[in-house]
Order: structure tokens, then C-alpha cells, then sequence
């Protein structure tokens, strides 16, 4: 793996910081959505050129880089929202937890047994921390949109630990995975629509009628 | 052949789109239905050989799980016409193409012999069933919607997450890296143990998730809750057999591995635990739909203690995914004629069922008997076997608790549905137009008639085709 390979890696664990602190949806999906393109990326730096490996690329950053990030804008908009307001978990916690997440990560994946090509890369460390965060942002949030972005972030870090098998995966998969993806967005995206309509908010703390009594 | 059995509901459901008579559309159901139905019938009698590729093949488990969604699926698609001929008003042009899409994407999961090919496939359920439980527009079913959606998709995620890792210990273990079922069987010994293990705790967890394993069946009561009964009806017995199939795959890796002992202990406690908390929550529910859901969480988790005892269980707990399936589509399809009688699914407003809806009320009165293992319905049959295979294994302590969470859910369920059954009809409750009519009444009879045929005397084909299928998860006949 090559320096701007690590680059790359080392934005991503820097965007998942810039997730973490904000309260702006927008400036949040954006985020989201750089992460998604520079992980689509990522294997064309590190692999030979193919057109199995082509297409994955453009097929990745064209659904996380433009068609993702426009269904969640649109939900945004139709919402009339911008910001997350009191999250369960506050910025500067979140923040701090993300940093301790990270660092967890990178003392958990020294210890992998990782096979030998692999040991030492900053794949499995980003990987471990993206999805992490994504888990904190996805339980730390209560607006619908923040959720769902903190789904996007897991998703991420899922996908970076599928880099390493990415001679392995047949295109079917990938292409498929990827598909889901995109419709569960979609499917979100209106429901979060018909959340804002029957509330009047998407704060999902307000989800409350179907309790235990 | 077999690519047809996955494009045929696809076919269906694009027509189903297509179609702009609200009333007409409802028909394209049962039409595409039984196709699919007599073509599985055929798939079975002259079984095709793998697909070139080795990722398309039904074996004896997919066989199972493939007989059960399609008969539950004709069951439901007839009772949609009649179930949506008392919701005229409601346009039902998604909930009918999802419907076939979601048949379409659960006979994939059952075909599919590559790990990816089938997390893609139960990834495509999840998402079609979304719309569907959020038919009825309203506050309540928004928010079961949103917690489905959300708490499944997550589950799923971490899922894919175990399958990488699965196909990372292939890499570690200096072997071609593949998400093929029958390789990673042969050499499920030989892959790397420390993140073989961790892909099975991710699979458990993931599978778990979309089962409804305690403790991560929150979503469940919400979803059945607020689904139409049909709909939840599917959900119970056809997506829970789905995961469920899912699961039994990487039971196979498992046991052909060096951990399958390990994996059938943590199955055998998360199955108790599911049934210690339905035990727990049947008791005092005030609404009979989220009741049933606890019902689904009892019944997955007889069916994992099956599998965590392994052996002579495994014949039985196959037979009862079975059972359960059909069971559940009795008791959701009667008690969603009873919900739209009423008005109402609160214990408090509906009494008398067998006085204002005759049909629906026996009904819902005998699958409530069958599915808490009375005889002489199939139930009984397999979880009797269960018992005493635990008892004959040795394994007491499961045997007894198994046996003591039984009679407390018979106690919990039965508190409920009888006041609903039984009893005088209030007599300031709301007027519906709702009759019990051959239409909304025969598709559950028809499932009631097969539980009861089952119970009293198993035909031979699904005998052998049982052992076949318990034989490849390790349990020789």
C-alpha cells in the first residue's frame, strides 16, 4: 500500500472526527459522502488496473459520492431541518470518545492476527475506528438524519475492511451489497419524509407511542 | 429453471406496478403465487444440478425453507384479496409489488449456496418488507417502521461484517479466498480459528438480529404490532425462516469446524433466554398482535435450542420451523380478521370473538392451542421430540426449563386470547362492515388443515427430505 493510499485512510479517520463534532446536517452528509469517494478510491491505488476494478470504483463513487448524499440532502430539505439539537451524547463527549474509539482501534489491530501482507497497514485500524464511530454517532444522535448518516459511517467501515478482500469479492456481491445500500437510503429517506409529516420533527426520541406498558 | 423461480414474483410484482385498478391489482397475487407454487413443485420432483458457477443449488434445508414460504405465501396472497376488498380506500399498489419482490428476494435466500449472494438476497427482504409494515400510514406504524428498519439494517451490517472475516480466515489460512457454502465446509477446519470465531459471534449477532433472538428482538413487537395481519404473517413465518436458513449455514461451517460445540452452547442459551423473556412479556399483554410477537420470539428460540442440542434435536427443530411458520399464519391472518371486526387490537374492547366473528374466532382459538404445543396438532409433535431429546441427551436442566417456560407461556397466552375468544361481545363496541367471508376465512383454514394433517401423521417424501436436511447440519438420521 503506498503513502497516498495512507493519506486517503488517514482523511477518512479525520472525517469521522469532523462527523462527530458538528451539528450541521448538511456539512455531517458531506462529510459522509467525501469519506464514501475517497473510499471508492482507494482501491484503484492499490490495485492493477481491471475492469472489474473500474467498474467498482465508478459504480461506488457515484452512489456514495452523488446519489446517497443528494437523497439525504433532499430529506433534509423537505424536513426543514438543519442541525441535530441535544443529542444524547454531546459534541465534546462524542469528540472524546471518538478519539478514545480510534485509539482502541489501533492498539486492538496491532494485536490482529492479521496475515503477513497485511500486518502493519492502516487499513484494519481505520476500518475498526470508522465503524466504531459510526456506532456512536448512530446511538448518540436523535434526529432521524443523524441516524442514518451514522448507519452510512458503520457501512464505511465495513466496506474498508472489505478492501482487503478485494480480489476475493465477486463483482456480483459488491455490485449487489451496493445496491441494497442505495435502496435502504431511499427507503430511509421517505420514511424519514413521512416521520416529519406525522410529527411535524424527525426527532426519533419522539417515537415513543409502542412501549411495554 | 431455478433463476425462473427468483424472476417469476419479479415479473409479478412489475405487472402488479403496472396495474392501475386498485381493485383488479390484488389479483395479480394469488396468480403469481400458485405459478411460483407448482413451479417449486416441480423444482423438487426433478431437483436441477448446481449452477455452473456452484453459487444457484437447493439442497434438502433450502428445500424446507423454499416449501414453507411458498405455501405461506399462496395462503397469504389469496387472503390479500379478500383482506384488501375491506380496504378499498387504501391504495395498494406498493404494498402489492413489495409483496412479490419480497417473495421473489426470500426464494433467492433459500437457493443460494454463496454467503454473499444470500446476505444480498436477506439485505433485499428487510427492504421490501419496510413498506409493507408501514401500510396503514399512521403515527404508530411510522414508528415500527422506523425501529425495523433501523435495528435490522444495523443487524445486517454487522453480518456482512462476519462474512468478511469468515472469508479473511480463508486468507490467513493460505487458501482461496470464497464465500462458497460447500468449500467453506470442507475446509472449515482448517481456517484460521481466531477469525473464525469472531465471524461466527458477528453472523449469531447479525442473523440474531433479523430472527429475533432475544435480547435483540426489540423491533419485533412493534412490527407485528402494527403490520396488517398478513403482512405480519409473512414476517413470523417467512423472514424468520429466511435469517433462520442463514443461520443454519453457518451452523454447517460450525460443526464441520472444530467450534461446534462451542456455537451449539451459545445457541442453546440464547434460546432459552428467548423463551425466559417470552415468557416473561406474554404475560398481561393488552394487545393480542404485539402478544404473537413474543409468540415469534418463544418459537425461534425452541427452534435454536434445537439446534444447540444438536443430533436427534435437529430433525425436530427443522420440523418445527416448519410448524411454526404455518402455525403463525393461522394466528395472524384469524387475528387480523378479528382486528379489522373490532376496530381494535386492545383486550380491553375486543371480547367475544367467537360470538361476532365465528370463523376467525375458532380459528384464532385452535392455532392458539396448536402453537402452544396442545395435541393433536404438529406442534406438539416437534416440540415433544425436542423435549425428549434433551431429556435422552442427558441435558436436564434444559429439558426442565424448556418444559417450565412452556407452561408459563401457556399460562401468559392463554390469559389473553381467551378473554378475547370467549366471553360476551361488548355492547358499545364501534360497527364495522366486517363479515367473516370465504375469502378472509379459507387461506387460514386451509394452513390449519395442514398443521392438523401434520400432527396426525407426516408423509413420507417429508420425512426423507427432514433427515436429509438434518443429516447435513451433523444430526445423521
Amino acid at each position: 500500500m503506498n503513502s497516498l493510499a495512507d493519506q486517503f485512510l488517514v482523511l477518512c479517520l479525520l472525517l469521522n472526527f469532523a462527523v462527530l463534532g458538528t451539528s450541521r446536517l448538511n456539512f455531517s452528509v458531506r462529510s459522509v459522502a467525501l469519506q464514501g469517494v475517497l473510499l471508492g478510491v482507494l482501491p484503484a491505488l492499490v490495485h492493477p488496473f481491471s475492469w472489474h476494478l473500474a467498474f467498482i470504483v465508478v459504480s461506488i463513487v457515484l452512489v456514495k459520492g452523488a446519489l446517497i448524499p443528494f437523497l439525504i440532502i433532499r430529506a433534509i430539505k423537505r424536513a426543514e431541518i438543519e442541525r441535530e439539537f441535544q443529542p444524547f451524547i454531546g459534541y465534546i463527549p462524542s469528540l472524546v470518545l471518538g478519539a478514545l474509539f480510534t485509539t482502541l482501534a489501533f492498539i486492538f489491530a496491532a494485536k490482529l492476527p492479521l496475515a503477513p501482507e497485511h500486518s502493519g497497514l492502516l487499513v484494519v485500524p481505520a476500518s475498526l475506528a470508522t465503524l466504531m464511530c459510526g456506532f456512536l454517532v448512530l446511538m448518540g444522535r436523535r434526529k432521524a438524519i443523524s441516524q442514518v448518516l451514522g448507519y452510512l459511517l458503520m457501512e464505511n467501515g465495513i466496506f474498508l475492511f472489505g478492501l482487503l478482500l478485494a480480489d476475493a469479492m465477486p463483482v456480483m456481491v459488491e455490485a449487489g451489497a451496493l445496491l441494497d445500500l442505495l435502496v435502504g437510503i431511499f427507503v430511509m429517506g421517505i420514511v424519514i419524509n413521512h416521520i416529519s409529516r406525522e410529527f411535524s420533527s424527525i426527532d426519533t426520541s419522539r417515537l415513543s407511542a409502542l412501549r411495554e406498558e | 429453471m431455478m433463476w425462473a423461480l427468483v424472476l417469476l414474483p419479479l415479473a409479478g410484482a412489475l405487472i402488479a406496478w403496472l396495474i392501475p385498478d386498485n381493485r383488479k391489482r390484488a389479483l395479480v397475487l394469488p396468480v403469481f403465487a400458485l405459478a411460483q407454487l407448482f413451479l417449486v413443485g416441480a423444482l423438487l420432483v426433478d431437483t436441477p444440478p448446481v449452477s455452473p458457477a456452484g453459487w444457484i443449488m437447493l439442497d434438502p434445508l433450502g428445500k424446507l425453507a423454499l416449501i414453507s414460504n411458498s405455501v405461506l405465501f399462496a395462503v397469504c396472497a389469496f387472503y390479500a384479496v379478500g383482506y384488501l376488498a375491506y380496504r378499498r380506500r387504501r391504495p395498494n399498489r406498493v404494498l402489492c409489488a413489495a409483496l412479490l419482490v419480497c417473495l421473489s428476494a426470500m426464494t433467492l435466500v433459500t437457493i443460494s449456496q454463496h454467503l454473499g449472494l444470500l446476505w444480498i438476497a436477506l439485505e433485499a427482504t428487510t427492504l421490501t418488507m419496510a413498506p409493507l409494515i408501514y401500510f396503514n400510514h399512521n403515527a404508530r406504524s411510522i414508528e415500527a417502521t422506523w425501529k425495523y428498519l433501523l435495528i435490522c439494517s444495523v443487524g445486517i451490517a454487522i453480518a456482512l461484517l462476519g462474512l468478511f472475516f469468515l472469508a479473511y480466515s480463508t486468507i490467513v489460512a493460505k487458501q482461496d479466498v470464497t464465500l462458497l457454502l460447500p468449500s467453506l465446509i470442507s475446509d472449515a477446519a482448517a481456517l484460521h480459528p481466531g477469525w473464525r470465531h469472531a465471524a461466527f459471534i458477528f453472523l449469531l449477532v447479525g442473523f440474531g438480529s433479523k430472527m429475533g433472538l432475544a435480547p435483540l428482538h426489540t423491533w419485533k413487537p412493534d412490527a407485528y404490532g402494527e403490520a396488517p395481519g398478513l403482512v405480519g404473517a409473512l414476517l413470523a413465518g417467512g423472514l424468520v425462516n429466511c435469517a433462520l436458513l442463514a443461520l443454519l449455514r453457518v451452523y454447517q461451517i460450525a460443526v464441520a469446524s472444530s467450534e461446534g460445540a462451542m456455537f451449539q452452547e451459545v445457541l442453546l442459551v440464547m434460546g432459552l433466554v428467548s423463551m425466559a423473556f417470552a415468557a416473561v412479556f406474554m404475560a398481561r399483554q393488552s394487545d393480542f398482535k404485539r402478544m404473537l410477537a413474543y409468540s415469534s420470539v418463544e418459537h425461534i428460540g425452541i427452534i435454536t435450542v434445537a439446534l444447540g442440542l444438536g443430533k436427534g434435536a435437529l430433525f425436530a427443530g427443522l420440523l418445527h420451523m416448519i410448524n411454526n411458520s404455518m402455525t403463525k399464519g393461522v394466528l395472524f391472518l384469524s387475528c387480523g380478521n378479528i382486528h379489522r371486526a373490532y376496530n381494535s387490537k386492545s383486550t380491553t374492547t375486543v371480547r367475544g370473538a367467537l360470538r361476532r366473528t365465528p370463523w376467525s374466532g375458532a380459528l384464532f382459538l385452535a392455532a392458539f392451542l396448536a402453537i402452544t404445543g396442545s395435541p393433536p396438532f404438529s406442534p406438539f409433535v416437534s416440540e415433544f421430540l425436542i423435549v425428549s431429546s434433551a431429556f435422552v441427551q442427558g441435558n436436564f436442566w434444559t429439558g426442565g426449563l424448556f418444559l417450565v417456560f412452556l407452561a408459563l407461556i401457556f399460562i401468559g397466552m392463554a390469559s389473553t386470547v381467551l378473554p378475547v375468544v370467549l366471553g360476551e361481545v361488548p355492547t358499545d363496541i364501534e360497527r364495522t362492515r366486517y363479515r367473516d367471508t370465504l375469502p378472509t376465512v379459507l387461506p387460514p383454514l386451509l394452513l390449519m388443515g395442514i398443521i392438523l394433517t401434520m400432527g396426525l401423521w407426516l408423509p413420507a417424501p417429508l420425512q426423507q427430505l427432514l433427515h436429509e436436511a438434518a443429516g447435513l447440519l451433523g444430526g445423521g438420521a
